[in-house]
């Protein structure tokens, strides 16, 4: 099973990809169509180079490759590395555990 | 404690989850039947949820969105497969674009709810399998808490500053 072979620093890279809410916008947006590094970075209130360094980050981390494309990198979706599926359902189990807790919160206020 | 227990199986790209809940099986139906309720419970903080259209029976659509830290909405779907009030309920919930299109390519999941009466109590077990892991991806993206993040970053940062001393 391909997902048990991560290692330690495998699973850090990940987690720090994943702590920061540009960079899992970045994720989600490049899951749906590639971007341009400048395409994206005219989506947030930050530099290029602060969004080259997302972009970055999240490349070590797997989760996104550039592709050249004629003149511009696109960024996509690296689903090889999205395929460390067993990360993603703890994430997904987090967002459970997290939903069971408002929905008992809900029913405590009747 | 509310979570009894959470199964992954990363080859099926499934997920189960089993909660109990202090309160009887009509009351924790509501939370899913009522959009209102859902609404307080399906999004994070940083991402709630708005339901739109709520067609809560066999065959019904649902449309949302969830509305992210910038204003920016990400849509999606339900189309309800089975129920059967207070116990069972079976949906599809899918991507959608920004005029409410389906976005097949992204997959679909496929949730399946059982509220076992327990008398004062109702226990929920909440089974969801993906078509992709991509897909996967992007429903965590949407759904994860700006909290959890920082909670990770900062196991983060510890471990980091360990590797260094």
């Amino acid at each position: 099973m391909v997902v048990d072979e991560l290692s330690e620093p495998d699973i850090d890279r990940l987690f720090q990809a994943f702590a920061d809410s540009t960079r899992r916008d970045i994720v989600r947006r490049v899951t749906v169509e590639s971007y341009s590094v400048s395409g994206l970075a005219a989506l947030y209130d930050m530099s290029f180079a602060a969004v080259q360094k997302h972009v970055a980050v999240l490349e070590r981390a797997a989760l996104v490759s550039k592709e050249k494309h004629g003149r511009e990198q696109l960024v996509r979706a690296n689903h090889e590395g999205l395929h460390k599926a067993r990360q993603l359902l703890s994430e997904y189990e987090a967002i459970w555990h997290q939903r069971a807790a408002r929905i008992a919160d809900i029913l405590a206020q009747g | 404690m509310t979570v009894v227990s959470s199964t992954k199986n990363p080859e099926a790209l499934s997920f189960t989850i089993v909660s109990e809940f202090a309160a009887g099986v009509e009351r924790v139906w509501q939370i899913w039947a009522d959009p209102r309720q859902l609404e307080r419970w399906w999004g994070p903080p940083t991402w709630p949820a708005t339901f739109e259209h709520f067609d809560f029976k066999r065959g019904g659509k649902i449309a949302y969105f969830m509305t992210g830290p910038d204003g920016e909405k990400a849509r999606g779907w339900w189309h309800i497969t089975a129920v059967a009030a207070p116990h069972m309920l079976e949906l599809d919930d899918g991507f959608a674009d920004e005029n409410g299109d389906h976005v097949d390519a992204m997959g679909v999941t496929r949730m399946t709810v059982t509220l076992e009466d327990f008398g004062d109590s109702t226990r929920m077990t909440v089974s969801s399998v993906f078509e992709t892991a991509e897909q996967m991806e992007q429903m965590i993206a949407m759904g994860m808490e700006e909290g959890m993040g920082q909670a990770l970053g900062q196991i983060d940062a510890i471990l980091a500053g360990q590797s260094v001393s």
